[in-house]
């Protein structure tokens, strides 16, 4: 076993670890292709608090040793889950993270944007919001959409378009953000323009 | 962090240290036939309550070597290893990790990690399972050993045959 602390592990990940993962890996992908669109997954999972279903999904499909994890403070609860299930490396430098796991909107300044030879190295942000059927609505356009599309979601911060608007440009540098709640997750990739509705 | 206890150099006995014994008892199970296991377990009370937290699931992994025990490290090859981990009902997480591809036996292997991580089992287990296991393994290694041993081939330094 590895360092001095045990982990401290009581709830299972995936029954069916390919079978789920390649799941989950589809649902994101489709939720990526589409911005806003709301997709399941993490179904029959029993993630430690404070992770939802989806959250813990996205987590055991997309985390691995090689990509350095970020938690915030309130996520740090299931960092043994997390280190147990996906084998994840933690990072205390939200720089240095491929993958950001959130609560609540951390400064996305803070993560990495990528570099103009690698603009793949940006960092994904899987923000936990309390809902994505309610709250306040976005108006999506850009690739992806042939339409303009619409979002709700309970848990962004009041000034996300803001937010969203300096993230958005210095593109094709920028953050990705999956939005998960409940068993439910939808995703605004870098290249999608969120306006409120 | 302050260590209150001195730190124990690395010793190779079962009966030095938490960790030696349970690595012992690990070693012995991970070489234990799924059925020699099952019987066991049966023997000694049947399986506690129990839920899987990961597996049992089969990959590979690298096993490397130096050479002359003293070279630089190199890849040997990857070999087949099924892990297991479970939790009983008493919170004691057990671990295994075997040779192969039998899900059943490092699910057995993982649940005896668990049962003789408690203290009150412990003992009895030991006699019951694991040192018998342990000596058997041991005898089918002897034996190996020894039908080895009569083919080896004596090679003399033709110094050597002149001086004899």
């Amino acid at each position: 076993m590895i360092g001095s602390t045990p982990i401290d592990v009581t709830l299972p990940g995936f029954e069916d670890p390919v079978g789920q993962a390649q799941a989950c890996f589809r649902a994101v992908l489709d939720a990526m292709a589409r911005p806003g669109t709301l997709v399941r997954a993490g179904e029959g999972l029993t993630p430690p608090a404070p992770l939802d279903s989806a959250t813990a999904a996205v987590l055991l499909t997309l985390v691995d040793h090689d990509t350095p994890l970020w938690l915030d403070a309130k996520t740090a609860a299931a960092r043994d889950w997390i280190a147990f299930h996906c084998g994840a490396g933690f990072t205390d430098t939200p720089t240095d993270a491929a993958f950001a796991l959130a609560v609540a909107m951390p400064d996305l300044l803070t993560l990495s944007p990528g570099t103009h030879e690698q603009p793949e190295t940006g960092a994904t942000l899987i923000l936990q919001v309390r809902n994505l059927t309610g709250g306040t609505r976005y108006r999506l356009r850009g690739p992806g959409l042939r339409a303009t599309a619409s979002i709700s979601v309970d848990g962004l911060p009041h000034d996300f378009v803001a937010i969203w608007q300096r993230n958005r440009s210095g593109f094709p540098l920028g953050v990705d953000l999956v939005l998960c709640a409940g068993t439910t997750l939808a995703a605004l990739p870098r290249s999608v323009i969120v306006e409120a509705d | 962090m302050p260590d209150a206890q001195p730190a124990d150099p690395p010793k190779h006995e079962p009966s030095n240290g938490a960790n030696d014994a349970r690595r012992h008892w690990m070693s012995v199970l991970a070489r234990a036939a799924a059925d020699e296991l099952e019987q066991q377990l049966s023997a000694s009370g049947g399986a506690p309550t129990y839920r899987r937290l990961r597996g049992p699931e089969s990959g590979l992994v690298m096993v490397r070597g130096r050479a002359g025990g003293g070279g630089a490290k190199f890849n040997l090859g990857e070999m087949t290893v099924t892990r297991c981990t479970v939790r009983t009902e008493a919170g004691r997480v057990g671990h295994a990790y075997v040779a192969g591809r039998d899900a059943r036996q490092a699910e057995l292997a993982a649940v005896f990690d668990a049962l003789l991580q408690d203290p009150a089992r412990r003992d009895a287990l030991h006699v019951a399972v694991i040192e018998p296991l342990a000596e058997r393994q041991a005898a089918a290694r002897a034996a190996v050993a020894q039908k080895a041993a009569a083919t080896k081939v004596q090679f003399f330094a033709m110094r050597n045959m002149r001086a004899s």
